[in-house]
């Protein structure tokens, strides 16, 4: 059993920022792995842990900074990675889900997984598209926005509970193989001991052009074009209380009494 | 030309979001001179079209296979439909079913696919509106080609009213069940325990802004003076700061008390999700940017460890 963990890295923005052409000041952003895929890698790591998979790879398509992001996975257990990029798509101010799930089944064709984790969603675009688009495109059955798994290998099966909205799971059986979505909080994602670290520098981390993959820049061409971003106008109409924080803290604890909350 | 939206359903009831996506499917249908065309697929579909027939609505197609939501039948009895009404654009709920599907059937159908949409315009071609950077900015994504399938936010457009005279078939899809893949063995509804948020009256919930896991006793305190039931947003419950059912939002409860006190709370939809129908809304937090101020009533811009401590003495 092969687990293939599909990792992003995301931009993340500072409270203050400026936008300009369509993009967020480079200032203003700090870089990450994305949380979702936090997840997922502790899901891969954990199977080979367990004995129920034999090797966990991820892929990320990234430009050379998201290296740090992709050996963070290593540093936590990921046996060895992948990372994709092409000048094409450095020029592309949006790639689209079935762009990013091209690219991705390009791997899954040299990787062959039986079992495709992803994140539920980016926390930058937020699309919360590429891991079933890929299934679609790759023949493999999926479920999306899974917070519990139980992998019966020998059976082919994944057991999963995908959690719908209102804390209701709906408690499903999914044919291997399978690309399952993974939600925030299916398992505690451990933190990158220094020893893993260490490990990670040697760890090999294969880096494709789309060339290497049978692809080509046009696949940044996708039928999406972002055309504006903006700040949203706040609609807040918010009574604001000024002051320090003994001050504040008066306003609102008058608040509270007066509207009969509390007795104190 | 014509629009095809999806209707959502579970546990025999339709969800709120079905008729906001008739609202949505009408006004596109509106600008793009299109009919607006309707799918319930699965359940009791054909009670479901008639509950659906609300104002603006040209047909509605029941498929009648299966009982709950299974994403194989849907994109199978999607594709049907789609193949006899060629649809221009197709719309779906952004919900976790939605995302279960949509995907899928963009990519057999061949369409862009746009998800999380909060706006949709039609100018010789689709313009959606969509949030990035946890609703830090807004972006207008215009689509290429005459189709799209579309994903609609829930909440963002008001409910489809009054009754409409839609024609209502009832469509026998072939589905081939040697393709359904997954199979849905029942539901769990995450534990109660002692807490219900869902009916206290006040609430004081806690977000990222704790930083660390010690930091809660300080709400903890609050709650113990002010007599509020303490709630979180879904990072604390992702970590175990806090049990499951703390949780308020989307994937959470669902709680409308007098008053709630949202601190170090951004107000990430999913959140709001769950508490934008308590009565008086008061948001704590540094970021006088942050989404929490755009629904709150009242509001301090101020570092939570200060302002807790010091209304905790105005208490004690």
């Amino acid at each position: 059993m092969k687990v293939l963990v599909t990792v992003k890295e995301v931009a993340q923005v500072e409270d203050e920022f400026e936008i300009a052409d369509r993009e967020i000041a480079a200032q203003s952003l700090d870089y990450d792995l994305n949380e979702w895929d936090d997840y997922a890698i502790e899901e891969g790591v954990g199977m080979v842990e367990d004995g129920v998979a034999d090797e966990v790879v991820s892929v990320t398509v990234g430009p050379e900074r998201s290296e740090e992001t992709i050996r963070m996975a290593l540093a936590k257990g990921v046996d060895r990675a992948i990372r994709v990029w092409d000048d094409s798509l450095e020029a592309a101010e949006l790639l689209d889900p079935s762009a990013k799930a091209k690219i991705l089944e390009a791997v899954v064709e040299d990787e062959a997984p039986d079992l495709v984790l992803t994140g539920v969603q980016a926390d930058d675009d937020a699309f919360g598209a590429t891991g079933v688009t890929l299934a679609e495109r790759i023949g493999f059955q999926w479920a999306a926005v899974v917070n519990d798994l139980d992998l019966d290998a020998d059976a082919d099966v994944a057991h999963v509970h995908r959690e719908l909205e209102g804390g209701v799971d709906e408690v499903t059986d999914v044919e291997l193989p399978a690309v399952l979505t993974i939600q925030t909080g299916i398992n505690e994602p451990r933190y990158a001991s220094l020893r893993g670290i260490r490990q990670a520098q040697r760890k090999e981390l294969d880096v494709r052009g789309l060339d290497d993959l049978g692809l080509d820049g046009s696949i940044a061409d996708g039928p999406l074009t972002l055309t504006e971003m903006y700040e949203p106008e706040t609609e807040s109409d918010a009574t604001i209380w000024e002051g320090d924080a003994g001050e504040t803290a008066g306003n609102l604890a008058e608040y509270l009494r007066d509207r009969g909350v509390i007795d104190a | 030309m014509s629009v095809l939206a999806v209707a959502e359903h579970r546990n025999g009831e339709l969800r709120d979001v079905s008729f906001e996506l008739l609202t949505a499917g009408r006004e596109l249908a509106d600008a793009a001179g299109a009919d607006l065309h309707v799918a319930v697929i699965s359940g009791d579909a054909e009670a479901f079209a008639e509950e659906l027939n609300r104002e603006g609505v040209d047909a509605i197609h029941a498929v009648t296979y299966g009982d709950e939501f299974n994403h194989d039948v849907y994109v199978q009895a999607i594709e049907a439909l789609a193949a006899d009404l060629d649809p221009t654009f197709l719309l779906a709920p952004n919900s976790v079913n939605g995302l279960d599907y949509a995907p899928a059937i963009a990519e057999s159908l061949d369409l862009p696919l746009v998800t999380d949409v909060i706006d949709l315009a039609y100018d010789d071609g689709l313009v959606a509106t969509r949030e990035m950077y946890g609703s830090k900015v807004e972006t207008t994504i215009e689509v290429d080609g005459d189709r799209a399938a579309v994903t609609v936010r829930p909440t963002e457009w008001p409910p489809a009213e009054g009754l409409g005279d839609a024609e209502i078939g009832v469509v026998d899809v072939a589905i081939d069940e040697s393709a359904i893949g997954s199979t849905i063995t029942g539901f769990e509804e995450a534990a109660e325990g002692d807490v219900n948020l869902e009916d206290a009256e006040f609430i004081v919930s806690i977000g990222r802004g704790i930083e660390e896991e010690e930091n809660l006793e300080l709400i903890e305190e609050l709650c113990e003076v002010t007599g509020a039931t303490m709630g979180s947003s879904r990072p604390i419950v992702d970590n175990d700061w806090l049990p499951d059912n703390r949780q308020v939002g989307q994937s959470g409860a669902v709680v409308t008390p007098d008053v709630y006190i949202a601190i170090g709370i951004s107000g990430a939809v999913q959140h709001v999700a769950g508490m934008k129908g308590s009565d008086t809304i008061i948001a704590i937090n540094t970021d006088p940017n942050a989404p929490i101020f755009d629904i709150a009533d009242y509001g301090i811009v101020g570092d939570l460890f200060e302002v807790v401590p010091a209304l905790i003495e105005e208490f004690e």
